[in-house]
C-alpha cells in the first residue's frame, strides 16, 4: 500500500509571551493511503497542531513532513495553499461555512481557487451535495439548515475537489448523537471509496469507529493501535 | 480567476449594502465636488476671456498721462499730450498696425422730446467699430466724410436708445447734446456689461472732429485705440508706439507723458488669475476625495477584521495570497469606481443646476471628468492596498481561530 503521509521527528514550538510552548515534540508517524485514523488526546495535547501540520496549514519548526513525496517545509505559503486545495479536504467542528452564501456556493468555493470553469464547478458541487444526501437543499443558506446538514455541506465542500486526504477536526463536536452518527457513516462511506480519513477527536466513541487510533499527550504519541476488521 | 475575484468582491459588497453605499458616498461627494468646482472655475475663466476679447482683439489703448510711480501726477486722461496728429502718425509710420481709432469723451445730458439721459458722449472715427468690436444694429455708422465736415450726426448705444426712444425708431430723429441738435443715424448692437461691470451700451458716438470742435472745445485726445494685425506683433507694436510718441513729444530724458495698455497682457493676467481660481477650487474638492479615500481604507480595515474567519476559511480551502489580495483590492476599487461614476453624474448635474439656478456660467470639461474619475480609481487602489495586503498576509490558523 502506498504511504503518502510521512512525518519524521516533527517538532513545533510556539512563542507564548516569554515562554516557549512545545506543542509537538519529536513526532514520527506514517499514514498509508486509504487508512481511517483517529487522533485522540485531551485538549492541549497537540493533536490540533498535528492536524494543522498534516493539513499543510502550518509548517513544523523542525523535522520532515513529506506529502506524496514532497517536502512540505520547503513549500512557500502559496504552494501550501495550492497543496491544500488539491490534496486535502477540511471538515471543522464549527462547520466554517460562509453564512451569506448558499450551500451550493459554499461547496463550489474550493473549485474557484482551483481555477475550474463555472459549469464544471456547478456540476461537481451538485454531485458532492447529492453524495452527502443534500440534493434537495442545495440552494439554502447555512442558517436555514440544521447542524447535521451544515456539517454535511462542509463534508461535501471537503470532497468536491476529490482530495485523497480528508481531515476532520472534532466533526461531531457540535452535533447531537444522531447527527453525529450520520456524519460518521458518511466518513465510513468515503473511506470505503479509498480516501484517507484523519479524524481528530477527544470522544472515545467516535474514535472507536476508526481502524487506527493514535493517542497524543504533551506533544508526543503515546499509543498507536490498529484494529482488525 | 480575475473575473471570479470581481464576482467575489461584488458579493462581499452586496452583503453589506448600507456600509458599501456610505463608503461610496465619500467618493461620490469628492468626485462630484471636483467636477462641479472645476466647472465653475472654468466658467469664470471663459466669461472673463470672452468679455476681455469683446473689448476688441489685439488692442492697445494709449492714454495721456504717465504711470510713473512717484511725484505729482495728473489723473490719467486729464493731460493734453495726445493729438490727432499722434494718431495719424501711428497709423502711418508703424508697421503691424491695422487700425487706429482716436477718441474723446465727456458726460453730457442728451435730450429727446421731454426725456433726458445723461451719458458719455464719445467722439471717434469710423475705425472705432472694428477696433472695439461693435456692430451697427440699425441705420448706419458715420463716415470719414462726416468726420471731415464736422457733421452733427450721432450713433446711439442700445441703452441710450432704449431710454430716450423706447419703442419708437430713433433713426432720423433729432436729439440735443449740450443744447446742440444732432441727427440720429444709427443704433449699435447691444454688447452688455464689460468685465468691470460697466454698461458698454450706455454711450452716444459722434464724429471726432464734431466732438472736439463743436461740443467739447478741445484739440487734444483722451485716448487712442490701436489694433495690431496679430497677437504676435502686439508687443513689438507697443514698443514702437512708445518710441514714436517719445520722439514726437520731444521728451528726451523726461518720463513718458502717455501710457500704453496692452489688452493681450491684461487678458493673460486675467486668465492666469482664473486658472488659479480653478486650481484652488479643484484642490479643495480633491481634498474631499482624499477624505473619501480614507473612508474606504477605514471601512476596508473594519471589513478585513470582521471577515478574518472568512479569510481563514478561504485560505484553508486553497486561496493564495493573490486571491485574497485581489478580492479585497477589487472591493475597494469597485467602491472607488462606482462612487466615481455616480459622482460624475452628480457633478455634471450639479454644475448644470448651478448655472440654471444661480445663473453662473459653468463649463463641464471632459478632462476634469476623466481626471476626477481616474483619481477616484487611484484612491480606491491606494487606500485599498493596505487593508487588502493585511488580509492576504493573515495566517490561516490564526484566522480560523478568530472569534
Amino acid at each position: 500500500m502506498r504511504t503518502s503521509i510521512i512525518l519524521e521527528n516533527i517538532t513545533k514550538l510556539y512563542q507564548m509571551g516569554d515562554s516557549e510552548v512545545r506543542a509537538l515534540d519529536g513526532v514520527s508517524l506514517t499514514i498509508s493511503d486509504g487508512e481511517f485514523t483517529a487522533i485522540m488526546g485531551p485538549s492541549g495535547s497537540g493533536k490540533t497542531t498535528l492536524m494543522n501540520i498534516i493539513g499543510c496549514l502550518d509548517r513544523p519548526t523542525s523535522g520532515s513532513y513529506r506529502l506524496d513525496g514532497q517536502e512540505v517545509a520547503a513549500l512557500t505559503d502559496d504552494q501550501l495553499a495550492v497543496t491544500r486545495n488539491r490534496k486535502i479536504g477540511f471538515v471543522f467542528q464549527n462547520f466554517n461555512l460562509l453564512a451569506r452564501m448558499t450551500a451550493h456556493h459554499n461547496v463550489a468555493l474550493p473549485l474557484i481557487y482551483t481555477g475550474i470553469d463555472k459549469k464544471t464547478r456547478h456540476d461537481k458541487a451538485s454531485r458532492a451535495l447529492a453524495m452527502v444526501g443534500l440534493a434537495n437543499r442545495m440552494f439554502h443558506r447555512p442558517n436555514e439548515l440544521s447542524g447535521g446538514q451544515r456539517q454535511r455541506v462542509a463534508i461535501a465542500r471537503a470532497l468536491v475537489n476529490e482530495p485523497t486526504i480528508i481531515l476532520a477536526d472534532e466533526p461531531t463536536g457540535n452535533l447531537d448523537s444522531r447527527s453525529g452518527e450520520e456524519i460518521m457513516n458518511i466518513f465510513h462511506a468515503l473511506n470505503r471509496q479509498g480516501r484517507t480519513i484523519i479524524l481528530v477527536t477527544h470522544e472515545p466513541d467516535i474514535a472507536a469507529c476508526a481502524r487506527r487510533i493514535i493517542t497524543v499527550r504533551d506533544g508526543k504519541i503515546v499509543s498507536d493501535e490498529r484494529k482488525e476488521r | 480567476m480575475f473575473w471570479e475575484s470581481i464576482i467575489i468582491a461584488l458579493e462581499g459588497l452586496k452583503a453589506n449594502k448600507l456600509r458599501s453605499v456610505l463608503t461610496m458616498l465619500g467618493i461620490i461627494i469628492g468626485v462630484g465636488a471636483v467636477i462641479a468646482m472645476v466647472s465653475i472655475g472654468m466658467g469664470v475663466r471663459q466669461k472673463v476671456q470672452t468679455s476681455i476679447a469683446g473689448l476688441g482683439s489685439n488692442l492697445l489703448i494709449i492714454t495721456p498721462g504717465a504711470t510713473s510711480p512717484t511725484g505729482v501726477r495728473l489723473a490719467a486722461g486729464s493731460n493734453n499730450s495726445l493729438t490727432v496728429q499722434d494718431a495719424q502718425a501711428i497709423a502711418r509710420e508703424i508697421p503691424g498696425v491695422s487700425l487706429v481709432a482716436p477718441f474723446v469723451s465727456r458726460q453730457y445730458q442728451v435730450i429727446y422730446g421731454n426725456k433726458n439721459w445723461t451719458t458719455s458722449i464719445q467722439g471717434t472715427t469710423p475705425e472705432f467699430l472694428t477696433v472695439r468690436n461693435f456692430t451697427v444694429d440699425s441705420g448706419t455708422f458715420f463716415s470719414g466724410q462726416d468726420n471731415d465736415t464736422r457733421a452733427r450726426v450721432a450713433v446711439l448705444g442700445r441703452t441710450v436708445a432704449d431710454n430716450l426712444f423706447g419703442d419708437i425708431s430713433p433713426i432720423g430723429q433729432t436729439i440735443r447734446i449740450n443744447k446742440a441738435p444732432f441727427r440720429v443715424i444709427g443704433v449699435l448692437g447691444a454688447k452688455g456689461q464689460s468685465a468691470g461691470g460697466a454698461d458698454q451700451d450706455d454711450m452716444v458716438l459722434i464724429p471726432l472732429t464734431t466732438a472736439q470742435e463743436r461740443v467739447l472745445g478741445i484739440t487734444f485726445l483722451h485716448s487712442i485705440s490701436v489694433q495690431a494685425v496679430s497677437a504676435d506683433v502686439i508687443n513689438q507694436v507697443q514698443d514702437e508706439i512708445v518710441e514714436l510718441l517719445r520722439s514726437r513729444h520731444r521728451l528726451g530724458a523726461k518720463p513718458d507723458d502717455f501710457t500704453v495698455r496692452n489688452l493681450a497682457a491684461i487678458l493673460a493676467t486675467a486668465e492666469e488669475t482664473t486658472r488659479t481660481i480653478t486650481l484652488l477650487l479643484g484642490n479643495i474638492a480633491a481634498i474631499s476625495l482624499v477624505v473619501g479615500g480614507i473612508g474606504i481604507m477605514n471601512i476596508m480595515l473594519v471589513s478585513v477584521t470582521e471577515r478574518t474567519r472568512e479569510i481563514g476559511i478561504r485560505k484553508a480551502l486553497g486561496a493564495t495570497y493573490y486571491n485574497i489580495l485581489l478580492q479585497f483590492l477589487i472591493e475597494a476599487v469597485v467602491i472607488g469606481v462606482t462612487g466615481g461614476l455616480i459622482g460624475i453624474g452628480l457633478g455634471v448635474g450639479s454644475s448644470y443646476a448651478i448655472s440654471g439656478i444661480a445663473g453662473w456660467n459653468t463649463v463641464v470639461s471632459f478632462s476634469s471628468i476623466l481626471l476626477a474619475f481616474g483619481f477616484s480609481v487611484m484612491v480606491g487602489l491606494f487606500f485599498g492596498l493596505y487593508p487588502a495586503r493585511k488580509a492576504a498576509l493573515l495566517d490561516p490558523i490564526e484566522a480560523l481561530r478568530y472569534e
